[in-house]
C-alpha cells in the first residue's frame, strides 16, 4: 500500500492540492450538516468487525422460509445457483481447483459484509424490504447451507461478527509490485525474441462469440 | 469477407505517382495501365439523390445521431456471461473508434441493479463517519466549487477476463471493450473531505452508490486525497445515466468497478470495509488457492484494434495498423507491435496528445502482400512496466483470476484478409 502513495505524494504536491492546500485554510462555506436522522437513513453499511449491524435477531429455520419464498429463484433451493446467477453454498476446498466454485462458504473471509451485501442490495429488484430481524435470518440460513452453524441457530448483532469463515485466511493484499518485478524490463527484446509461434487455440472453435445480426437495433 | 479490389489499389497507386511527378514539374503521365478499359464510377458521373434534393432542416435533429451508415457501431452485449441485462456489462466498439476519447454513446456500461434514472434536484452527497462534521451537499453546492477537467481511461478489472485460458472471443469490441476514455469535469474530492474535517484516524473510505445495488467500494485516504473527483458532466455534457448522472467517482488509473456511480455517500473510517465486490468479487484467486485483494491500480495494457476480427484487411498494399495503449500508473511511453507472432517487434507511432492515465493513440503504417500475419502490440509506461505476453501471466496468477488481465494479445491475419482470436504456443 505505501509505494504507490510515495508515488503519488509528487502528484500531490503538484496537482490537485493546489487547489486543495488553500481550501484547507479556508473553507468553501458549501453544504450544510447532516441531520441525525438523516445519517440513521443513509447509514447502512456495516464493517468487518460489526460495526454497523442493526440490533436484531433471526434463526436458520426463519431463514429458511424467508430464503425459499424470496432468494432460492435466483439462488436454487440449496444455493447451488440457477443459471447464471451465483451459488451461495457448496465448493469448500475447490479454490485450488481446476473450475474453482466460490461462494460464501468456500471463498467470503468475513461474514458482516455479506450482511451489509444483503441488506443493501437484496433481494434483487426490490432492494431494501428486508427488515433487520429477517436479514438475520437470511445470513443465518446461508451459514447453515455452508455447514457453518447448525440447524438450531440463532444470529444476532451481537454474535455475528464473531462467526469465523472457513477461507478467513485466503486474502492477501496486492503484492504485484514485488511478485511481478520481473514485468518491469528497462529493454525489452526486439529481434529474435522466440522461436516460430504455433497457433494452439482459436476463438472460433470456442464459437461463443455473438454474431453481428443478433446486435441491438438503433434508431 | 468483402471482395478484395487490387484494381482500385492500383489505380490509387497511379494517381499518387503522377502526383509526385507532377510535384517535380514532369508532365503529367497518361493514368494507370490497369484503369484502361474500365467503366466510370458512377459516384461521380452520376448526379446522386442528396446533390439534388433539400435535406432536414435545423431542429429536425434537435440532439444530434450519427449518420445511418454509422447504425453497426453500438455498444455490444454476451448474453452468456451474465444472468440478466440489469446485472451485465456490455462492449464499447473499440474497432470504430477513432483518435482517444470515446463518444459518450458509445462508452461500455456495467450496471448492478440496472442505470438509475435520478432526478438531479433530488440528489444528495452525504459524508460522514470520521469526520469533524457530517456533511449534506446538492447539486447546486458542488457546481459552486472550483472544478477541473480531466482525460482518463476507466477499464473494468474484468476486461479480458474470458480469455485467461485461451483465445474465446472473437473480437476486440469483446475482448477489451470494457473500457473507454472521456474527459471528465467535476471537482476534486479532497474539497468535500475538507469541508467535512478529517479526524486523524481517517485511513479509508467507503463510497456508496445511490441506486438499487448500492454498491460500495473501499478506497484509501491517500488516493482520495490526491486525485479523485466527483464527476458531473462528460466529455463536454452531463453524465449520461448509465454513467452515473447525476455524480459519479473518477478514480484515474484504477480499476473501474471503484468508480462508483450515482455516488449518494461517501463514509470515512478507518480501517477497508471487505464488502462483497472487494472479497466475493474483484478479487485476483491465484492457482495456490489465495486471493489477491484491494489490487486497485490497472497494469499497462494495449490492443491493435484494426486489423482485428470485427476489422479485416480489405486490401494488400499499403495499410495502417492502429490500436489503444493505457497504464494506471502513469502514461504511456512506447509501444511495440509484432506481425510475426512475438519474434520481432517495431515501434509504433504515438499520437498525441499522450495523457497521463489516459488511452493512447497508436499507429504503424505497413504494407501488405498477402502473408499470414501473427499480430500483436506491446504497451511499455513510465513506470517501466512492460506489457507481459499472457503465457509469463499465467505463470504467476493461473488461470482463474478472473480480472486484471492485460497480456498481450494476438490476431491471426489470414491470407484472405479475415482475423481471428488466437492463442500462440
Amino acid at each position: 500500500m505505501s509505494s504507490w502513495a510515495r508515488r503519488l505524494a509528487p502528484l500531490v504536491a503538484a496537482g490537485l492540492l493546489a487547489h486543495g492546500a488553500a481550501a484547507a485554510e479556508k473553507k468553501l462555506g458549501l453544504g450544510r450538516h447532516a441531520l441525525p436522522e438523516e445519517i440513521a437513513a443513509w447509514d447502512i453499511d456495516v464493517q468487518p468487525d460489526g460495526r454497523g449491524l442493526p440490533p436484531g435477531r433471526g434463526t436458520v429455520k426463519q431463514g429458511e422460509e424467508i430464503y425459499l419464498a424470496r432468494c432460492a429463484s435466483c439462488h436454487g433451493e440449496f444455493g447451488q445457483g440457477a443459471g447464471r446467477w451465483p451459488a451461495l453454498a457448496g465448493g469448500q476446498g475447490s479454490l485450488k481447483a481446476d473450475r474453482p466454485n466460490k461462494t460464501i462458504g468456500s471463498f467470503w473471509p468475513q461474514l458482516a459484509p455479506l450482511y451489509d451485501y444483503t441488506r443493501r442490495t437484496m433481494p434483487w429488484g426490490n432492494a431494501r424490504s428486508l427488515a433487520a430481524d429477517e436479514t438475520y435470518a437470511v445470513v443465518a440460513f446461508l451459514l447453515n447451507l455452508n455447514d457453518i452453524v447448525a440447524d438450531d441457530f440463532e444470529l444476532n448483532d451481537r454474535n455475528l461478527a464473531s462467526i469465523k469463515m472457513p477461507n478467513a485466511a485466503g486474502f492477501f493484499a496486492d503484492d504485484r509490485e514485488i511478485s511481478e518485478r520481473k514485468f518491469w524490463n528497462r529493454n525489452p527484446c526486439m529481434k529474435d525474441c522466440r522461436g516460430v509461434p504455433k497457433v494452439t487455440g482459436r476463438a472460433g472453435e470456442a464459437n461463443v462469440t455473438p454474431d453481428a445480426q443478433s446486435a441491438p437495433k438503433v434508431d | 469477407m468483402p471482395e478484395k479490389r487490387t484494381s482500385d489499389r492500383i489505380t490509387r497507386r497511379g494517381l499518387l505517382s503522377a502526383a509526385g511527378l507532377a510535384g517535380a514539374g514532369m508532365a503529367l503521365p497518361r493514368r494507370g495501365v490497369a484503369a484502361e478499359g474500365a467503366k466510370p464510377d458512377p459516384a461521380i458521373t452520376e448526379v446522386q439523390d442528396w446533390q439534388r434534393q433539400l435535406g432536414d432542416g435545423v431542429d429536425k435533429r434537435a440532439y444530434g445521431s450519427p449518420s445511418k451508415f454509422e447504425h453497426h457501431v453500438v455498444r455490444r452485449h454476451v448474453p452468456w456471461l451474465t444472468a440478466a441485462p440489469e446485472s451485465a456489462a456490455n462492449f464499447t466498439p473499440l474497432q470504430a473508434l477513432e483518435g482517444i476519447i470515446t463518444p459518450s454513446g458509445l462508452c461500455f456500461e456495467r450496471h448492478h441493479s440496472g442505470i438509475a434514472e435520478i432526478d438531479p434536484q433530488k440528489h444528495r452527497l452525504m459524508i460522514n463517519g470520521l469526520v469533524e462534521k457530517p456533511m449534506v451537499f446538492t447539486m447546486d453546492d458542488i457546481r459552486r466549487m472550483p472544478r477541473l477537467s480531466r482525460i482518463c481511461f476507466l477499464e473494468c478489472a474484468a476486461n479480458t477476463g474470458m480469455e485467461w485460458r485461451g483465445a474465446q472471443l472473437n473480437g476486440c469490441q469483446f475482448t477489451h471493450g470494457m473500457i473507454h476514455n472521456l474527459m471528465y469535469t467535476g471537482v476534486p474530492l479532497k474539497l468535500l473531505l475538507d469541508e467535512a474535517g478529517l479526524k486523524p484516524n481517517a485511513k479509508w473510505l467507503m463510497l456508496e452508490g445511490g441506486d438499487a445495488a448500492g454498491m460500495n467500494r473501499s478506497l484509501p485516504i491517500e488516493k482520495a486525497m490526491s486525485d479523485v473527483m466527483l464527476a458531473f458532466a462528460m466529455n463536454g455534457e452531463a453524465l449520461r445515466p448509465e454513467q452515473g448522472y447525476p455524480l459519479r467517482a473518477v478514480i484515474p488509473g484504477w480499476e473501474g468497478n471503484l468508480w462508483v456511480k450515482w455516488l449518494r455517500r461517501v463514509e470515512v473510517g478507518d480501517k477497508p470495509w471487505a464488502a462483497r465486490e472487494e472479497t466475493a468479487r474483484y478479487t485476483d484467486l491465484l492457482a495456490d488457492g489465495r486471493a489477491r485483494q484491494y489490487s486497485f491500480v490497472m497494469d499497462a495494457k494495449s490492443v491493435v484494434t484494426n486489423p482485428s476480427p470485427q476489422a479485416p484487411l480489405r486490401y494488400k498494399g499499403r495499410n495502417l495498423l492502429s490500436g489503444f495503449a493505457w497504464s494506471g500508473r502513469g502514461t504511456v511511453k512506447r509501444v511495440d507491435v509484432s506481425l510475426d507472432g512475438g519474434r520481432n517487434w517495431k515501434t509504433a507511432r504515438l499520437e498525441a496528445p499522450v495523457l497521463d492515465k489516459s488511452m493512447t493513440r497508436f499507429y504503424l503504417d505497413f504494407d501488405w502482400s498477402g502473408e499470414e500475419l501473427m499480430v500483436q502490440s506491446r504497451a511499455m509506461d513510465s513506470s517501466g512496466y512492460v506489457q507481459p505476453t499472457r503465457e509469463s501471466l499465467r505463470k504467476i496468477r493461473g488461470v482463474n483470476s478472473v480480472y486484471h488481465n492485460n497480456g498481450i494479445q494476438t490476431w491471426l491475419v489470414r491470407g484472405n484478409g479475415e482475423v481471428e482470436n488466437v492463442e500462440l504456443g
